[in-house]
């Protein structure tokens, strides 16, 4: 399982540039970005090499910030490949809130981040069919 | 010039005053024997009813507020038992209990006889087709349009508010020449017809009476173009009437006062003291014909200046021009009054952790808009949209239940809103009400 950050902020002009301002001061490693968005607000979701470090120095800079399990595994990169990871999560009732992809370490292959209701339960269903989960410290 | 009492509307200044005394002292007289909370003001303040014998002793008198009006609810400061009532009438949404109001059949009949000098005023008579679309109700809006327009003897039309397209029908085929609404309401139906495609040539409107809410002189201009009418302000309580306290007349400077019935006073709303005419300051009305509440030095909050100079059209009647603003915190949105402390305690009521809010009022395209924005904190947000959409429709919910008003509830980032050192300024107003008459100036 990864810790995601998920960080509240305003849909408007510059305040991304804020959140990003934070984390390069504090020396944070973005590795994924993914913004949910709605006509008023935002919320930034990212996977980072330190996510305690990295939600702290947000705090201190007023943000609201939120650490979140979410649960990445890597798949090789041919047809099908995504199907089949997903299939298996619906077919055993895990529901996919949103999921993103990761920036990943070999081209031939793909890193996808998910959130679920239960990672725990997710995590089990998914190394036991072989898929590669990712560790907080194969992402960083 | 056509007036519906002449003898009162240009009746030269020395006699109205002196009818004005007669009255006063009089009404002096039945509300210290028949109003207790009136005695013991006046017993407090040592002051006997012989002491009150022309309009100049009106100032030994001590003010009523709305607060009296809440510590007597429902009933208490009526002067006629209840048998005489035949009305009751209460304010649009206030912080606890709404203000009730009562009248007596020549209550209603004298304010029909207003409301019917306000339609003659703005050049309206009984060939006219007087179309209230003010609403009807405890609101004083609706009936006291609608009995003024029949006591003129013009066809009236109990339109009522809403269902706007089908107003735009009854204009047309219904003849209205006069209309009755909110300003706000005037500005939806010229929206409406430029939607619907429909044109100002095909009705037959000639005049309209807007008031309930403040608007501009910009405004003005709108309406008039729009509706292809002339657009004249109207003014009015509850607690001393309801609409045609006074209005314009075609001269369109300044609302004559009914002041046979309300006498007006303007007084610095700080040391109370009164204000010479043409300056700004709070309005106080005394009522010297009402018999079931005839309220003595009411403080309206409203800020206007009197101006008691001739008017062109004939009218000795003093003019209050248009008021300027509040001496309370009290918000007039849509027509509707809001005091921000009933936005407070809905709010709270809902998340009592939900300290740090600003509310915003503004105006746009002639709406008013009500935003209360409230910073995020880390119990509010869970990594989850429809969680934060969830808390912005309870609250949303929670404060439109409240005041009868819709909400846009904004979720802001932490620590963006000024903090301040002594009592936080919860309420920003961007809407530009100014108007010609700003300054007293005339």
């Amino acid at each position: 399982m990864l810790k995601q950050i998920s960080i509240f902020v305003e849909n408007k002009a510059g305040r991304l540039c804020a959140v990003m301002e934070t984390l390069a001061a504090a020396k944070i490693d973005v590795r994924a970005m993914t913004i949910a968005d709605t006509s008023e607000f935002g919320i930034v979701r990212l996977i980072v090499n330190d996510a305690e470090k990295a939600a702290g120095a947000l705090r201190e800079n007023n943000f609201t910030a939120k650490i979140t399990e979410v649960i990445a595994f890597t798949i090789p990169d041919h047809f099908g490949a995504l199907y089949d990871v997903i299939k298996l999560l619906g077919e055993n009732g895990v529901n996919i809130e949103y999921s993103y992809s990761l920036m990943g370490k070999n081209q031939s292959e793909a890193d996808i981040v998910v959130k679920v209701g239960d990672a725990e339960k997710a995590g089990k269903i998914l190394s036991g069919a072989g898929v590669k989960l990712i560790s907080p410290n194969d992402a960083v | 010039m056509d007036y519906y009492m002449k003898e009162i509307e240009t009746a030269p200044r020395h006699e109205l005053e002196a009818l004005q005394s007669f009255r006063l002292a009089q009404k002096i007289r039945e509300v210290y024997e028949k109003v207790a909370p009136y005695r013991a003001k006046m017993d407090e303040a040592g002051i006997k009813p012989d002491d009150i014998k022309t309009v100049a002793d009106l100032g030994k008198l001590p003010f009523t507020t709305k607060q009296d009006l809440r510590d007597n609810y429902p009933y208490g400061m009526f002067a006629v038992p209840m048998s005489e009532v035949v009305r009751i009438h209460a304010s649009s949404g206030t912080t606890g209990k709404q203000t009730v109001v009562g009248y007596t059949a020549k209550d209603v009949d004298i304010w029909a006889e207003c409301a019917a000098r306000a339609l003659v005023s703005i050049g309206g008579s009984k060939h006219d087709y007087v179309h209230v679309s003010y609403g009807y109700g405890l609101f004083t809006g609706g009936l006291g349009m609608h009995y003024g327009a029949e006591k003129l003897g013009a066809v009236t039309i109990p339109a009522s508010a809403g269902n706007s397209l089908r107003q735009l029908e009854m204009f047309r085929d219904f003849g209205s020449s006069i209309i009755c609404m909110t300003p706000s309401y005037a500005m939806s139906l010229i929206e409406l017809m430029q939607e619907n495609g429909v044109s100002k040539d095909d009705f037959d409107l000639k005049a309209g009476v807007f008031g309930a809410e403040p608007w501009t002189e910009e405004m003005r201009r709108e309406i008039e173009k729009g509706l292809g009418l002339k657009a004249y302000d109207i003014y009015g309580l509850s607690e001393i009437m309801g609409p045609s306290v006074s209005c314009e007349c075609t001269a369109q400077k300044g609302m004559h006062v009914c002041e046979d019935h309300f006498i007006p006073e303007v007084v610095d709303p700080d040391t109370f003291e009164p204000l010479p005419a043409g300056t700004p300051g709070e309005l106080v009305f005394t009522c010297i014909t009402k018999e079931a509440l005839p309220l003595i030095r009411y403080r309206t909050r409203d800020v206007a200046a009197l101006c008691y100079d001739k008017c062109e059209c004939g009218r000795t009647l003093v003019r209050m021009l248009k008021p300027q603003g509040r001496t309370d915190d009290m918000l007039i949105i849509k027509g509707v009054n809001v005091f921000p402390s009933q936005i407070e305690a809905a709010l709270l009521g809902f998340d009592n952790n939900a300290t740090n809010y600003l509310i915003v009022v503004d105006r746009v395209n002639n709406f008013d808009t009500l935003e209360v924005q409230i910073e995020m904190r880390p119990d509010m947000f869970g990594d989850n949209v429809g969680e934060v959409e969830g808390y912005r429709a309870k609250a949303k919910t929670a404060i439109d239940s409240a005041i009868g008003v819709g909400v846009n509830v904004k979720l802001i980032e932490p620590k963006t809103l000024a903090r301040s050192m002594g009592k936080a300024v919860r309420v920003t107003d961007n809407r530009k009400l100014k108007n010609k008459f700003e300054g007293g100036k005339q």
